[in-house]
């Protein structure tokens, strides 16, 4: 084994255990929002590092493995948070509230700004 | 190398075999396309080790269209269950 | 919108083309004369018929003090990235589940449209935190562990590094 076979076959190795991770978050939290929050961080990072990890371990033979690996990462990057956020307001705006423990009050601050929106819809 | 591709692939399809069976089990619409997002992402990077595996840089292309059509795909979904489509 | 003026928009021409060509260039992965014209002649096409719409930058991102804090930003970034997904892997294997969420406000400092949805994606992918909702300069953060109701305690726990930093280099 070279240099980049070893770095690049750690690198893999962690990605493919935070993608488990990844799943099997997605299994276990409580609701919606929790869900998304495993998910998306844990594939984040978990495709970001496997990817550069490839890339590692084709440089030795060809750069141009390396740059393409750059734009798949640089996109992951961008692509998965704005799918998360997105997903997130749909479900609050279908009201499907967070789940919370124990009912506490005050825990929920973005409850009063779509009950303010209701109003304003029936209104009108 | 052979060794790690392989332990990869394990991990991957077992993360995968859970986001099933939340999509399965999900019980609205939003965890459904959660587990989507989630099997996205897991399938690009499986077929970027795929393309390393049959050492041929075209396919990696494939996994870029295949992120970027997904990614379209669940904000399309999540547009829509907003009621803004 | 406000209309821009002639400046603006040459110079939020050229940083697209650059930005563009430079895409350009990582795709094709050559440097061959016919690949570069092409992607030189299209890239000046897409960036001028999408001036109004790509609204991220003018020239002065070029800056050096600006690349400079756009590579510490980075490097801040990946720490964040790589200390929340430890936490996110110790909840998912713990065997009880500790988690206690709830959604927080705070209000942020940035001014641009593009600033801001920065810092919302860094908050996504930072310890704990998912951003729901922007409204003006509020920002509505479903947090799984939360700690503090008060919309200032929070910004000081969640935004204040990715802000400082922002606030550098797009204002």
């Amino acid at each position: 084994m070279t240099i980049y076979q070893t770095i690049g076959g750690i690198l893999i190795l962690i990605g493919a255990v935070f993608l488990f991770l990844g799943g099997l978050g997605i299994y276990r939290m409580p609701d919606i929002y929790n869900r998304l929050q495993a998910g998306t961080k844990a594939t984040t990072l978990g495709a970001m590092s496997l990817i550069l990890g490839v890339g590692v371990v084709k440089m030795e033979d060809d750069w141009t493995w390396m740059v393409k690996m750059a734009i798949i990462v640089i996109f992951i990057a961008f692509s998965n948070p704005i799918s998360s956020h997105a997903l997130a307001r749909a479900m609050y705006h279908r009201k499907k509230y967070p789940y919370i423990k124990d009912n506490k009050e005050g825990m929920d601050a973005y409850r009063k700004v779509m009950e303010k929106e209701e109003e304003r819809k029936k209104k009108k | 190398m052979v060794t790690i591709f392989y332990i990869t692939i394990v991990l991957i399809a077992l993360g995968m075999i859970f986001a099933i069976i939340r999509f399965i089990k999900g019980p609205t619409a939003g965890d459904r396309t959660v587990a989507l997002d989630t099997m996205t992402t897991l399938m690009v990077a499986l077929l970027v080790l795929l393309s390393a595996v049959f050492d041929r840089i075209i396919y990696v292309d494939v996994a870029l269209i295949y992120g970027v059509l997904g990614f379209i795909g669940v904000i399309v979904v999540a547009r829509y269950l907003e009621g803004a489509l | 919108m406000k209309s821009l003026t002639i400046g603006e928009k040459i110079s939020r021409f050229l940083i697209n083309w650059f930005f563009l060509t430079i895409v350009w260039i990582a795709f094709t992965t050559t440097f061959a004369t016919q690949e570069l014209l092409t992607g030189i002649f299209v890239t000046a096409l897409i960036s001028f018929f999408t001036i109004p719409l790509f609204t991220c930058c003018t020239l002065k991102i070029l800056a050096p003090k600006r690349v400079f804090y756009m590579l510490y930003y980075l490097i801040v970034f990946t720490r964040e990235l790589i200390k929340s997904n430890l936490d996110v892997a110790r909840r998912v294997l713990t065997p009880s589940l500790p988690i206690n969420p709830g959604i927080v406000e705070f209000k942020s400092n940035l001014k641009t449209d593009y600033s801001k949805m920065v810092l919302a994606n860094s908050i996504t992918l930072t310890p704990g935190t998912l951003s729901i909702d922007i409204i003006g300069d509020t920002f509505y953060i479903h947090w799984i562990d939360v700690k503090t109701t008060d919309p200032e305690k929070a910004y000081t726990e969640i935004a204040e590094t990715f802000e400082k930093i922002l606030l550098k280099i797009f204002d």
